[in-house]
């Protein structure tokens, strides 16, 4: 997108606005956001960097419809999605969202191809899970079960899983955090070729800075708030990023 | 307190569901154990002291007639405490306001002063004055049926006189706890009554001055009644005797004592099968735990806590868990133990009531339940206690699942993914898939077992009342009668068809095998009683020989062939060595039959009959029971639908609340499986639901995989408890075999199908509670942190 040139602007895909997000544990109400602004373009690499407990989940979450905000409201293109409504969150989740979570969360007693296939019943848009466990480099191993998978395998497979229905955002929650940092590169090659290949708007989760030199923008995340942007004039590639 | 004791009592509150469901499992097989062993306590405990109090008699005897010095003789036989000489006798009653005949049984009481046996309850009323003849005290039961209070009349045809006899007095005796008319299968209070009249005046009216017919003994504690009941058959054997019995003969007696077994058997079998369940729900809940616990047992450990210590914290739980189940149980076996004994008390009208269960009966209760759940989880704790900390720390490894064959076969590929996990999730523990569809199983078969009884009633009145009787009553003569009597009865208006049918008590010997019954002579084809065996064929009549039931011939251990010394007990006592020719199986008493020539060959007489059976026309009821009433020869009238209807009632009124019992429980049975195994999966799998929640599926979805699982294991359970419940029936009938009824294994469709559903209804429930928690999954918290 960097190089896409300031004329032609994407699309906003998702946009977030005066989000705010209190939590009421016993008798202390924790604040994990506190008025977040942000928007996702249509096929831009966003990386949101921040400590754990600066709110950065929370805010994975309620893009993802997977929990509501206190305050503000979150728009899929024209649709609200922060309503409170299980059955408008579960549409949004099964047809637009892709999720990969830290510790893969495969379902253990199906093979690589059936977590896929899992998804692509469920979805109208979808790919081969096949085709899409190609995608992440795992064409050899479509029958091999989760525990006779290495880490960054199974990860590969739980991003394959996550853009095998085509989503329209792709939401990454410490996708590298379990795993060391030669297979971590592996696992973000593949967000990035979906990223690049499918065109599909990507938001990491991470507290790994060097992550963010492969994004298109970073939003720095400290308190429940931004704290500052920052926009990549180059991305680097995945394979030249190090820790 | 200590920090592990509070994480105890924590864990258990947090698992409250479970250990609720595991405690109602404990509870139904403790309340079932104590309701049955307390209210067989009580009941022994009741009749021992009502027995006492009264003054019930050990030995009765019958003659036709004995002089009453007699009576200084019998008493000064060794072992005999004390002598009570009576005139017992049958009447024919009318009732204003019932037309059927009613048979009176009249017995004796001294006039003035108490009997020195058998002595009777005043409930109402007084009992009879020296001067005034036509008084009479009812019993109870009979009173109560007719509505008949001190003051009423009714009126009797005695000895061939009628007689307008006055009630003065209500009363009980534990001689008539079971008053059973002749040749009836169960009480019938409307039909059949026992009436007490003073001594001198039924002598008068039987013409028995000075002599008795019946005589009871009080013996000494340490004789024995069967050397007595030889020296009394010698000594009353020129005065017509019978032959006589002991207590444990006595009909009344007899009865009761069976329904006390019933409940022995009751209370070996049903706990357990609860407590066994109980044992596998806590193996199942413990060792789930445990594997969930494991990075805590690891902590802990690495704390220096030893083996030992963690052994002993879970054993704990497990007694926590068992003790709620027993506290509850015990609470509900002692309320049911005194509801139970309180519906056997009204029917067999006992005036008083013991229950005070033993405190020995509880220990029972909870040391087996203890021992249950503790055996069951024996292997979990021990597991958890043998754990390395440092690989209890660590999280498990993802479970190995292997590829099969199957999936990829053409229905294989057909499968969505949620129903192949399902599959595989059965298939990676088939022992635990096993074990809970064992215990939907056994939930189906508590309930087949107990509907059961209800089919087996229905059979052996099918059998019993329509096939083999086919009469619509049976007329009792007064000691035999000549062929004379069968033409005036068959003269009487209505009667369509008239069988005569012979009577007598005997023993039956065969080697040192006895047994004190009768003998029944039958005409060759009989039209109206016929012989049906329990397969439902017509047992045909032979010209000679005995045919006896099954259940007699075991008793004597014979076969066809062998031969029975048959010693008469009545006319001119013959004795006689007879074979055996036929068996038959039926479900009540001993039978044993003959034909009617044979019969009257073997008593010395011409053509004689002490009963007959009648057609009659149901348009002229009122006259033949008019008739039939002013019959001296006519001793009692037995109507089949009365029986029938008797039969039913008693019966329903047990089986009732024999049924809701087992209803509750097979549910309990039911829920307490199906919650623990989807609620314990849903914990362990809650991670992996939430992440579908997350990839887009609806709760509906999900739910459809933990509930399907668990629909697939009920579904597996329902044909196996159906399976088991046939074979528990079989081993409940086979142990309430008793002298007086043999329950038939007979189980309909209906009753498999409604066990199903019944149990069905309890796992829906279940799955409904455990279906409400998937709706609330929170999803962002199970996938944050690593199982």
């Amino acid at each position: 997108m960097s190089d896409s040139g300031p004329s032609a602007i994407p699309e906003i895909t998702l946009q977030g606005q005066g989000l705010t997000k209190v939590y009421h544990t016993g008798s202390v109400d924790v604040h994990a956001l506190r008025g977040v602004d942000l928007e996702l373009r249509e096929g831009e690499l966003v990386v949101l960097l921040g400590p754990s407990g600066s709110g950065k989940s929370t805010l994975l979450n309620i893009l993802g419809g997977l929990d509501s905000p206190s305050s503000g409201e979150v728009t899929f293109r024209d649709m609200r999605i922060s309503a409170d409504d299980e059955s408008t969150l579960t549409r949004y989740r099964r047809d637009h969202v892709g999720f990969v979570f830290q510790f893969y969360n495969l379902i253990p007693s199906l093979t690589a191809r059936e977590n896929v296939s899992l998804v692509t019943e469920i979805a109208n848009r979808s790919m081969d899970p096949a085709e899409a466990l190609a995608l992440v480099g795992l064409a050899e191993r479509l029958d091999h079960f989760p525990a006779q998978l290495s880490g960054g395998e199974q990860q590969r497979v739980a991003i394959a899983r996550a853009i095998a229905k085509r989503p329209d955002i792709l939401l990454c929650d410490e996708p590298t955090g379990a795993l060391d940092s030669q297979t971590g590169i592996l696992v973000l090659e593949a967000i990035e070729r979906v990223n690049q290949e499918m065109g599909t708007t990507t938001a990491v989760i991470t507290h790994n800075s060097v992550i963010g030199e492969m994004a298109d923008r970073v939003l720095h995340f400290a308190d429940g708030h931004v704290a500052n942007y920052q926009q990549n004039s180059l991305r680097k590639a995945a394979h030249e990023l190090s820790w | 307190m200590r920090a592990l004791n509070l994480k105890l009592i924590r864990n258990l509150w947090k698992l409250k569901g479970q250990v609720l469901a595991i405690a109602v499992v404990i509870a139904s097989g403790v309340a079932v154990l104590v309701m049955s062993l307390s209210s067989l306590q009580a009941l022994q405990q009741t009749a021992t002291a009502y027995y006492e109090r009264q003054r019930f008699a050990d030995v009765f005897a019958t003659v036709k007639r004995a002089p009453r010095r007699l009576v200084n003789q019998i008493s000064t036989l060794p072992g005999v405490r004390s002598v009570e000489d009576r005139i017992k006798q049958m009447a024919t009653l009318s009732i204003d306001g019932f037309e059927e005949p009613v048979i009176g049984q009249l017995v004796s009481i001294p006039e003035q002063g108490e009997p020195l046996l058998n002595n009777l309850v005043l409930r109402s009323g007084r009992l009879v004055s020296l001067d005034h003849p036509d008084e009479v005290v009812l019993n109870e039961p009979f009173a109560e049926a007719h509505d008949l209070q001190p003051g009423d009349q009714l009126k009797a045809l005695m000895n061939g006189h009628q007689r307008s006899l006055t009630v003065v007095g209500i009363a009980l005796s534990p001689e008539f706890i079971y008053t059973m008319g002749p040749g009836a299968l169960m009480p019938d209070d409307k039909r059949f009554g026992v009436m007490w009249m003073g001594r001198e005046a039924l002598a008068a009216a039987y013409d028995l001055e000075g002599a008795f017919n019946e005589v009871s003994l009080g013996l000494l504690h340490d004789s024995s009644p069967e050397q007595i009941i030889v020296k009394l058959d010698r000594l009353l054997e020129t005065y017509g005797s019978h032959g006589a019995i002991a207590r444990k003969n006595q009909i009344s007696n007899w009865f009761l004592m069976n329904e006390i077994e019933q409940l022995k058997t009751m209370s070996t079998i049903l706990p357990t099968i609860f407590l066994a369940v109980a044992a596998f729900l806590g193996n199942m809940v413990m060792s789930r735990l445990i594997a969930t616990d494991r990075s805590e047992i690891g902590l802990m450990k690495a704390f220096g806590y030893s083996n030992w210590q963690v052994a002993w914290h879970y054993t704990k739980m497990v007694m926590a868990m068992c003790g709620v189940g027993i506290v509850l149980g015990w609470l509900l076996g002692a309320w049911l133990g005194r509801v139970n004994t309180e519906i056997y008390a009204d029917l067999f009208r006992f005036p008083l009531l013991i229950f005070r269960p033993d405190p020995g009966v509880f220990a029972i209760g909870a040391a087996v339940s203890l021992i249950a759940a503790l055996a069951g989880s024996l292997g979990a704790v021990r597991h958890a206690a043998t754990l390395p900390p440092a690989e209890a720390m660590s999280p498990p490894a993802p479970p190995m699942y292997r590829s099969s064959r199957f999936y990829q076969s053409r229905f294989g590929l057909w499968l969505d993914q949620p129903t192949r996990i399902i599959l595989r999730q059965i298939m990676r523990s088939p022992w635990r898939s096993l074990l809970t569809s064992i215990g939907i199983a056994l939930s189906v078969s508590v309930m087949v077992m107990a509907l059961q009884w209800i089919d087996a009633i229905e059979q052996i009145i099918e059998v019993q009342f329509h096939q083999t009787q086919r009469q619509d009553m049976t007329v009792g003569l007064v000691e035999s009668q000549s062929d004379q009597t069968l033409r005036e009865i068959r003269r009487l208006p209505g009667v369509l068809a008239a069988e005569p049918m012979r009577s007598k008590s005997a023993d039956l010997k065969a080697g040192h095998l006895s047994h004190r019954g009768g003998i029944e002579g039958v005409t060759d084809n009989p039209q109206l009683q016929r012989i049906y065996d329990a397969r439902g064929e017509v047992v045909s009549i032979p010209p000679e020989g005995l045919i006896l039931s099954t259940r007699l011939a075991e008793k004597l251990d014979v076969q066809i062939g062998d031969s029975v010394w048959v010693e008469v007990l009545e006319g001119k006592q013959p004795k006689a060595l007879i074979p055996v020719v036929s068996l038959f199986e039926t479900y009540m008493g001993m039978p044993a039959y003959m034909h009617i020539h044979a019969f009257n060959r073997l008593m010395g007489e011409r053509a004689s009959l002490e009963a007959i059976n009648l057609l009659v026309d149901k348009n002229q009821l009122t006259q033949l029971y008019r008739s039939l009433k002013s019959l001296p020869k006519v001793s009692a009238v037995t109507l089949k639908d009365a029986a029938v209807e008797e039969f039913n009632d008693t019966m329903a009124e047990m089986l009732m609340v024999y049924i809701s019992f087992f209803a509750a429980f097979a549910c309990a049975l039911g829920f307490g499986v199906v919650y623990n195994s989807t609620r314990i999966a849903l914990s362990e799998r809650g991670r992996e639901l939430a992440t579908l929640r997350v990839l887009g599926f609806h709760s509906g979805e999900i739910s459809y995989i933990l509930l399907g699982e668990a629909a697939l294991l009920i579904l597996v359970g329902l044909p196996l408890g159906c399976l088991m419940g046939h074979g528990l029936g079989w081993l409940m009938t086979n142990a309430m075999n008793t002298e007086l009824f043999r329950i038939p294994l007979v189980i309909k469709a209906a009753t498999d199908a409604t066990a199903v559903l019944v149990t069905l209804g309890a796992t829906a429930f279940s799955a409904a509670v455990v279906r409400r928690r998937l709706d609330h999954l929170d999803l962002i918290a199970v996938l944050k942190t690593r199982e």
